[in-house]
């Protein structure tokens, strides 16, 4: 018994990084309807950001942890302006390929620069140690990562769902054209979310980089988990982005304990379930 | 001036009989090596370029050409993926004329290899892979197992923990064939010296969450955790470890661990943790002066020491060389006898010899990892506990078993 709490307490830790990034990955896909292949090469380079600033520039965890999905987010900006708004106008699918060459230039480039061995980015002082909660061991960084994953989902879902903002945003993923028409800046209100969704991920990224260590290929095994998170949520759903990540974290828990060699394909088990019977996934909406 | 010509004439028809037999014996007139590794996956730093530059520090220091052929080093990137693997064996044995692959790490992609080289009667020497049925119920005629092996990885760690007083175990295995192997033959040396094991705990290959895992470890209560796994694996495991505080009241037991995961895990995570190796370059001036050469090499971006498989390669290379020179071809049943018939003793390896089974037993060392207090200059890593001879190091070949070797 003792074995399960613990299991479904460290599930609830990975499941807090699911919602973290699947929450970027809805949001882009809401309203710039971009399916993102590269946010987990931008949760990576969030990590690698951390680590540079550490290692050569001296800049420590706490001011990383703004300054790095700040960097991620520019990132996402620039490549947002230059390129993959020249897509638009085309099927998705052509946004998918792209991110998904980028995901690959972007590992290669770490790889070919870093290695593949990666590096150790220590646990901030005022989080190291833990405590024994009766059923297991605690580090104190890891309940710091649920409670500001939590928190930031939360901020991100009240600013969607319940700002004036938030409401240009939705009105956006509707009806673009009708938006624009009432002179909203629709094409700067794309960049801009564009760049706060892949901010998020470089912002797990930080948070993950005292807990794995940073290689280049650190986003690449995530993704595909966070893209699975997203479609059995619905495509697009902040809220269903979030509830399934947690919820998903928590199941391949449960599967660790149980039967820890299906831990790592449990996930698609329910994704392939979830799209027969709802294929638009629990909180999505039919088109 | 027509005399010089003539006696010029006369010495290019004494010299032709001689150049065709030297063309004869050397297969397509040159020896051709290809290096078969992971270039950009999990155990690219730890083998990958590494161990193409090894082989290729080693044809450069043997002169570059052997009975007058050129040697020429080619590689390629398996992607840890066994039918990638055996799809170049095949093309570069049927056409790009190659002698002999070399390093292959990843179980799955040795055999994988190993079948196609011996139907074409080519050479396979293996430095990465780690599996000891590789000598043993799979070995074939034409396959040398150079640096080292599961069994020995196992021995050295796994004896010498339970003799210090660590005698319940838990086990962290990767789930493929060779973190399996792995554990049976560490379970094995723990039962044999008086040890027990409580658990185990099976992930896949390339996780990045250790915890869960963790978790059971810590709830067997355990004494030791050994660790199954390689690379990247290994390096998470032993990072999260410390993070839930089971380092140090349980303590580690690397079973497969490179000087590459030490350096990218650091000392201060890395501290104390118990490991077998078949080479560290600060052992005496031999290993020193080759190892320096080896991280000042312009090829090296990244500095690096040499990992014991790198290390091994360039050592398997030499070996193979002066074997070709001294049968006078590269067709390989003469040269692979020749290999096991003369003794290794380099920088690499101490008192080696290449058994009937193609197993290459040579000295080992267990160490401890130093603290960051203990170490005193770059890459100062290990503290040598014990040398462990060739003959404790690994398994005889009556053990190994391999049918062509054990009489009946």
């Amino acid at each position: 018994m003792q074995a399960l709490f613990g299991q479904l307490l460290v599930g609830l830790i990975n499941g807090s990084f699911y919602a973290l990034l699947s929450l970027g990955l809805s949001i882009i896909f809401g309203l710039v309807n971009v399916v993102n292949f590269a946010h987990g090469a931008m949760y990576m380079t969030g990590a690698f950001f951390a680590w540079i600033g550490l290692s050569s520039l001296g800049i420590g965890y706490w001011p990383s942890l703004l300054l790095s999905p700040l960097a991620v987010g520019l990132l996402g900006v620039a490549v947002e302006r230059t390129m993959l708004r020249r897509l638009y106008q085309l099927d998705n699918l052509y946004g998918l390929l792209f991110t998904f060459g980028l995901t690959l230039i972007v590992e290669g480039l770490f790889h070919h620069q870093y290695g593949n061995s990666g590096n150790s980015f220590p646990v901030p002082e005022a989080l190291q140690g833990g405590s024994n909660l009766g059923f297991m061991y605690l580090p104190r960084y890891r309940a710091w990562v649920v409670l500001v994953s939590v928190a930031v989902c939360f901020a991100s879902w009240f600013v969607i769902e319940r700002t004036k903002l938030g409401a240009y945003l939705r009105a956006g993923t509707e009806n673009p054209k009708l938006l624009q028409a009432f002179g909203v800046n629709v094409p700067l209100m794309m960049t801009l979310t564009f760049g706060f969704g892949v901010a998020l991920a470089g912002f797990a990224g930080v948070m993950a980089a005292p807990i794995y260590q940073v290689t280049p290929s650190m986003g690449s095994g995530l993704i595909i988990v966070v893209f699975a998170v997203v479609v059995i949520g619905g495509m697009g759903s902040i809220l269903g982005s979030i509830v399934t990540g947690i919820g998903l974290g928590l199941v391949e828990g449960l599967t660790k304990y149980l039967y820890p060699q299906a831990a790592s394909t449990v996930v698609f088990a329910i994704m392939a379930v979830v799209l027969l019977i709802r294929p638009a996934g629990l909180f999505g909406r039919e088109k | 001036m027509k005399r010089v010509a003539s006696s010029l004439m006369m010495a290019a028809l004494l010299s032709l009989p001689a150049a065709g037999r030297a063309a004869d014996k050397i297969s397509d007139g040159v020896v051709k090596i290809g290096v078969l590794t992971d270039m950009t996956g999990f155990y690219s730093d730890l083998s990958g370029p590494g161990s193409v530059l090894a082989v290729k520090m080693a044809v450069h220091d043997f002169g570059g050409k052997v009975l007058g052929k050129p040697i020429e080093v080619i590689s390629a990137d398996h992607q840890n993926k066994a039918d990638i693997a055996s799809t170049i064996a095949r093309k570069w044995f049927d056409e790009d004329k190659v002698d002999v692959i070399m390093d292959l790490p990843n179980s799955g992609t040795a055999f994988a290899v190993m079948p196609v080289a011996a139907e074409k009667k080519k050479l396979t020497i293996l430095s990465t892979a780690a599996t000891t049925s590789i000598t043993g119920d799979k070995c074939t005629a034409y396959n040398i197992h150079y640096t080292y092996n599961n069994w020995m990885l196992a021995n050295g760690t796994g004896r010498e923990v339970v003799k210090s007083g660590g005698n319940t175990w838990f086990f962290i295995t990767a789930d493929y064939v060779f973190g399996k192997s792995l554990e049976e033959d560490t379970a094995n040396v723990v039962k044999a010296a008086g040890g027990k094991v409580l658990g185990y705990a099976r992930h896949p290959q390339n996780s990045s969450d250790f915890s869960s895992y963790l978790l059971q470890a810590q709830a067997s209560g355990a004494k030791v955790i050994g660790m199954a796994n390689a690379g990247g694996d290994t390096i998470n495991t032993i990072k999260q470890a410390k993070e839930f505080g089971i380092t140090p009241k349980q303590t580690l037991a690397g079973l497969l661990v490179f000087i590459s995961d030490i350096h990218s895990l650091g000392l201060e995570t890395a501290k104390g943790m118990y490991l077998t190796t078949s080479f560290y370059w600060d052992y005496d001036d031999q290993t020193r002066a080759w190892s320096k050469k080896f991280q000042n090499h312009p090829d090296n971006a990244k500095k690096a020491m040499p990992t014991m498989t790198q290390a091994g390669l360039y050592s398997a290379t030499m070996h193979y060389l002066q074997a070709i020179k001294a049968v006078g071809t590269d067709q390989a049943e003469p040269v692979i006898a020749r290999m096991k018939a003369v003794p290794v003793n380099d920088f690499f390896a101490r008192h080696g010899v290449i058994g009937p089974d193609g197993l290459h037993r040579h000295d080992a060392f267990l160490v401890q990892v130093k603290s960051p207090a203990e170490s005193k200059y770059p890459w100062d890593y290990y503290k040598i506990i014990k040398k462990i001879p060739a003959a404790e190091a690994f398994p005889s070949v009556a053990a190994q078993g391999c049918p062509l070797a054990v009489k009946k």
